[in-house]
């Protein structure tokens, strides 16, 4: 497998919204490289015709009647907030889309 | 906003480039809980009082299906002609946004629920067009924000936004059609009728009512051009949350030009996200993004596999009502109606009201003749939509009643629906405050009939002389005497009797 | 009684002797805090003490007493609760600076049973931030010492929870395992852990590290006791789509009824070889001897995937925690930096993540995006989940010629603080035995099975049972305990130097 570079952990960094500072970014690249180069080994099995499991238990259809089960009050629901306004969730201007 | 390049006409985009469309429609149903947590998903109630630890994304919370949630994607599955999968599971879609609790949108990715079908869709002219469906999926609505310190509440220059999750969790299905070709120059028509027939099914299905004013249904258009004999797709726009069906069609032919304009200065589309203004039914660009998104779909650990076994489908496909088309076919028939009547009775959203009206027993012409004829010139005027009048179709019944049995003629008929719809109680309630009733007692008509002749002596001579076209102007004397109350036909009679005529 | 012998007696004991009156409750709460008081600033087992808490709960037992209310088999009885269960009213931070001082609205289904038990919560212990470790080392708040020898590592995820028992400072504790969080801590401090079958208890309320992995599970100084906090905190939920909606299998009856006799043990030949310590491979022979002299039969196993494990578990628990993390933003809830006004929402939340996660929890975010970004995905992450695959197949082939496997629980005995600690890949080998249970989803114990010679320091056998059937585990547990400790003359935890 390629190693990885600084400029791969950079985007990694930025999908997972990690401000990460120069040093780490450096640091990060040598040890994902090794994890990764360690972990490669499943590929081994890429080719084998086996089902993927993503649960581990073979549950399925497990749903819920369609009723109305009581909410968290506004005030627990807003207690961690760090800051709030009119019974919303203050947050820093969002760059969205406009 | 990016300013926009000169439009070509339509008509020269049409003449060189061939329009592929793609359609994505968010429908939120209309479950009494959400998709995965018990939370209520009533309307307009207080910000932030309608979540639950599930659906603010609190460390340690799980989702658990809503039976009904799935129970709906699979009846508008069937709907629209799809397979229904016999095993498929939930995947997250991982991107960041403050509307989205965790980060994550629970969503389906490459097993959705129903899929491979196809909606007819019929054209103002009547020409069906079939529209293949890709897919229909289960997933959640996110938070809604306000924007505050810009201007109009848009995120443009606002210092900071505010965050009600009441909406985050409610369940969506989104439904994609497969590349749209074919349309040519009815692809922006094709796309409304698309919209518009797929609002109808929902209805009817009864799993939302879909109004597209609520955000309850709203449609992202895809759209590209290629040249005429090409088969390569160009690259698309995606117009994001179009939330009227003339917007619909408004975007698609904006955006055939605007892509037209661009390609013919020898420029490149870029695939991006656009936003349609009504206002000026013109898009613009939305930010692009320096990186690629990349969703990092997985399977949803906390949710197991949706496996629906198919007597449950079966069961399901069994129950599902008549579908629109099918009803309008038996009605236009029923009726004795043309397809242009009934494409103008489904246009203004009056199919439902005429059926529940005829259902409170009025005649077929009567129920069509006043929903179309004076209430939809009511909603017009007052900016409304029929259904959103203040009268219901068993009023309406009972005002066709009242003129069936004399009681109240046509013109009394409308100030009756002007009363109800103003306020002033039921169709019997008006008739009384108003003291609107056809005067049915002779005497009384025959004096007016009498004082009308003597009024009106000319007239009654010419009357005499056989001009029996004239004895309109005497029954117009004797309404405007009676103040309309009287019954014109009975009137007449009368006039030619004293005057010794008989008509034809 | 004294503090000193209260503070040894086992869960089911005292549970008896506040039932019969020789004990108050309140007493038994006391003793434990009093305890923790003069112990803990060495230890640092507990993040948070709940004094008043646990003595209101201890008062409430007694009152149930003196009115003739029937008491649940563990009334009364102390437990610290690992940091990653949610308590209302209790910070719950799972080890991180981003939930530093958060207090949950909301109870988990486990710390819901805990209290309909009448168990008595002393606070929550510390642990590996978001459970990501093996030593307790990447917790924000500190390490926690083994109190075998407070310069080495309790184990991890759970070091705060078996360093609790280990040292007296509580009878009863719950861990999590993903991927040997509980088991391994057990093994390293002379105590017994069990991961049961994946959805036996609820998830609700516990802070997500991997989902498809995690499972909560009692931790105790003695088989039985683990059964019986077994049986209070397992049972379906339909809060958590996960959960197994089928009776909870007869855990204190097999805890109560240990043997061996005509059971087919298997002795698995990947869990052996490089990297395992001398002392280690030492006491678990013995133990398979052991087994043999009290009835069982041995049976050789060959389960190639396992070699497989580590690296698909070093994908799939990244994949799925870069996702599960990605809730703390600092919007709603926890730690919010660098909001000066002129900042994004976007920019906020990544100084903040950058400033509320450890370098582990950083490291596996990072693994887990890139495990899963286009590209990449059936490379690692789908081949990893074809792994689970065959490690469930290899299980399955196994449990078809044997009633239960056993094993080291961990290669090593505790290493010292600061040796593994930015070394990733030296610290993931810890759970070389103790994953392949965790992709397949069936149940596991560690119990202690002696002193490495070299170092004087606890190993742990692991017993590994079939989905479901954990009650195997107790059967097999109880015995093995049993034998040992009439072979030693008294529990092994007595060796342990006091602090
Ligand atoms: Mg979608
Ligand atoms: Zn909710």
């Amino acid at each position: 497998m390629p190693g990885i570079t600084r400029e791969e952990v950079a985007h990694l960094a930025r999908l997972a919204r990690l401000e990460l500072k120069p040093e780490e970014l450096e640091h990060f690249a040598g040890q994902l490289d090794d994890i990764i180069g360690a972990v490669a080994r499943v590929s081994e099995v890429a080719d084998q015709d086996v089902p993927p499991t993503s649960h581990p238990l073979p549950l399925t259809n497990v749903m819920r009647a369609d009723e109305v089960r009581p909410s968290l009050t506004p005030e627990q629901a807003l207690s961690a907030a760090p800051a709030q306004e009119q019974q919303r969730f203050k947050v820093p201007q969002i760059l969205g889309e406009d | 906003m990016t300013t926009t390049t000169d439009l070509v006409s339509y008509e020269d985009a049409l003449a060189t480039y061939d329009p592929v469309m793609g359609l994505e429609v968010h429908v939120e149903l209309g479950t009494r809980t959400k998709m995965f947590c018990g939370c209520s998903t009533e309307l307009g109630r207080d910000a932030n009082t309608q979540t639950c630890p599930t659906c603010l994304g609190l460390p340690g919370a799980l989702p658990v299906v809503n039976s009904i949630g799935v129970e709906s994607a699979i009846k508008i599955g069937l709907a629209l002609n799809c397979e229904i999968a016999e095993w498929c599971r939930f995947a997250r879609k991982n991107y960041f946004y403050p509307d989205m609790p965790k980060n994550f949108q629970t969503s389906q990715y490459d097993e959705p629920i129903a899929f491979n079908g196809y909606l007819d869709v019929q054209l103002e002219d009547g020409e069906i067009f079939r529209v293949d469906i890709e897919r229909a999926h289960m997933e959640e609505d996110t938070g809604k924000s306000t924007h505050v310190g810009g201007a109009t509440g848009r995120i443009h220059g606002a210092s900071h936004s505010l965050l009600d999750y009441n909406r985050a969790g409610i369940p969506l299905i989104e439904i994609v059609t497969k590349p749209i070709e074919g349309a040519g120059e009815r692809a922006p028509e094709v796309a409304k009728a698309y919209v518009r027939e797929l609002r109808e099914v929902i209805k009817a299905l009864g799993v939302s009512e879909a109004r597209m004013e609520m955000g309850q249904m709203r449609c992202d258009v895809n759209l590209s051009l290629r040249p005429h004999g090409r088969e390569k797709f160009g690259t698309r726009s995606e117009t994001k949350n179009v939330n009227s069906l003339r917007s619909v069609e408004r975007a698609a032919r904006f955006e055939i030009q605007r892509h037209a304009a661009v390609l013919n200065d020898g420029g490149t589309i870029i695939q991006e996200t656009r936003h349609f203004h009504e206002d000026t039914g013109s898009t613009t660009s939305g930010r692009v993004k320096e990186e690629a998104e990349d969703y990092r779909y997985f399977p949803e650990p906390d949710l197991v596999p949706v496996a629906p076994s198919r007597e449950w489908v079966e069961e399901l496909r069994g129950g599902l009502p008549e579908l629109p088309r099918v009803r309008r076919n038996r009605l236009l028939e029923e009726w004795g109606i043309g397809a242009t009547d009934m494409q103008s009775i489904t246009n203004a959203g009056a199919l439902d009201l005429i059926v529940a009206t005829i259902e409170a027993g009025a005649d077929a012409a009567s129920a069509r003749k006043w929903w179309m004829g004076e209430l939809a010139r009511s909603a017009n005027e007052s900016g409304t939509s029929l259904d959103g009048l203040a009268i219901t179709p068993e009023q309406v019944a009972r005002v066709t009643a009242l003129v069936t049995s004399g009681d109240l003629n046509d013109k009394l008929a409308r100030q009756v629906i002007e009363g109800v719809l103003a306020g002033e109680g039921t169709p019997d309630e008006v008739v009384d405050k108003r003291g609107l009733k056809v005067v049915s007692d002779e005497g009384a008509l025959t004096t007016a009939v009498e004082e009308a002749i003597a009024g009106n002596p000319g007239i009654a001579d010419k009357i005499r002389g056989g001009k029996v076209a004239a004895a309109g102007a005497l029954v117009g004397a004797v309404m405007k005497a009676t103040r309309g109350q009287a019954d014109a036909a009975r009137v007449k009679e009368l006039i030619l009797e004293k005057l010794g005529v008989s008509e034809g | 009684m004294t503090d000193s012998i209260i503070i040894k007696l086992t869960a089911a004991e005292i549970a008896a002797k506040i039932a019969s009156g020789e004990l108050t409750a309140v007493q038994v709460t006391e003793a434990h805090l009093a305890r923790i008081e003069a112990v803990d600033e060495k230890v640092h087992a507990f993040l948070h003490v709940d004094r008043e808490g646990a003595l209101a709960q201890a008062r409430a037992v007694d009152e149930k007493r003196e009115r003739g209310e029937k008491l649940g088999p563990l009334a009364g009885v102390p437990l610290a609760l690992k940091d990653i269960f949610t308590t209302v009213g209790i910070p719950t931070t799972v080890g991180s600076k981003i939930l530093e001082g958060w207090i949950p609205p909301y109870d988990a289904t486990l710390t819901k049973r805990l209290k309909d038990a009448d168990v008595v919560i002393l606070g929550k212990t510390n642990m590996d931030e978001f459970a990501m470790g093996s030593s307790t080392e990447n917790s924000a708040y500190g390490p926690t010492g083994n109190p075998w020898d407070l310069t080495r590592i309790p184990g991890g995820s759970g070091g705060g929870s078996s360093a609790s028992l280990a040292s007296y400072q509580a009878p009863l504790a719950i861990g999590t395992d993903t991927g040997g969080s509980i088991r391994q801590p057990a093994a390293v401090t002379g105590t017994v852990g069990v991961k049961p079958t994946y959805g036996a208890v609820s998830r609700y309320g516990m802070v997500a590290f991997s989902s498809s992995l995690d499972q909560g599970g009692p931790c105790a100084r003695t088989v039985l006791d683990a059964a019986l906090l077994h049986e209070v905190i397992a049972g379906h939920d339909p809060l958590d789509s996960t959960s197994i909606d089928a009776p909870v299998p007869p855990v204190v009856e097999a805890a109560r009824n240990g043997s061996v006799e005509g059971m087919r043990v298997g002795v698995v030949k990947q869990f052996r070889g490089e990297g395992y310590q001398a002392g280690v491979l030492q006491r678990f022979d013995e133990s398979v001897a052991l087994l043999k002299e009290l009835g069982a039969e041995i049976v050789e196993l060959d389960c190639p995937s396992f070699d497989l494990a580590l690296a698909a578990y070093y994908l799939i628990a990244p994949s799925e925690c870069s996702s599960n993390l990605a809730r703390f933003d600092g919007l709603r809830y926890g730690l919010r930096t660098g909001d000066d006004g002129t900042r994004s929402a976007e920019d906020v939340t990544s100084l903040t993540r950058e400033a509320g996660f450890g370098p582990e929890v950083k490291r596996r975010i990072m693994l887990g995006t890139y495990a899963l970004s286009s590209g990449y995905y059936d490379a690692y992450y789908g081949s990893a989940q074809k792994v689970r695959t065959l490690i469930t197949r290899d299980f399955e082939k196994s449990f078809e010629k044997v009633d239960v496997i056993v094993s080291p629980t961990t290669p090593t005995t505790a290493f010292p603080i600061g040796e593994r600690a930015d070394d990733p890949m030296a610290m993931y080998l810890a759970d070389l035995c103790t994953i392949p249970t965790n992709l397949a989803g069936n149940s596991a114990m560690s119990l202690p099975c002696g002193l490495a010679p070299e170092d004087g320091l606890p190993v742990g056998l692991q017993i590994i049972a079939p989905a479901l059937k954990d009650d195997r585990l107790y059967k097999v547990g109880a015995a093995v305990e049993a034998a040992f400790v009439e072979k030693w003359g008294h529990p092994l935890l007595e060796e342990a130097p006091s602090l």
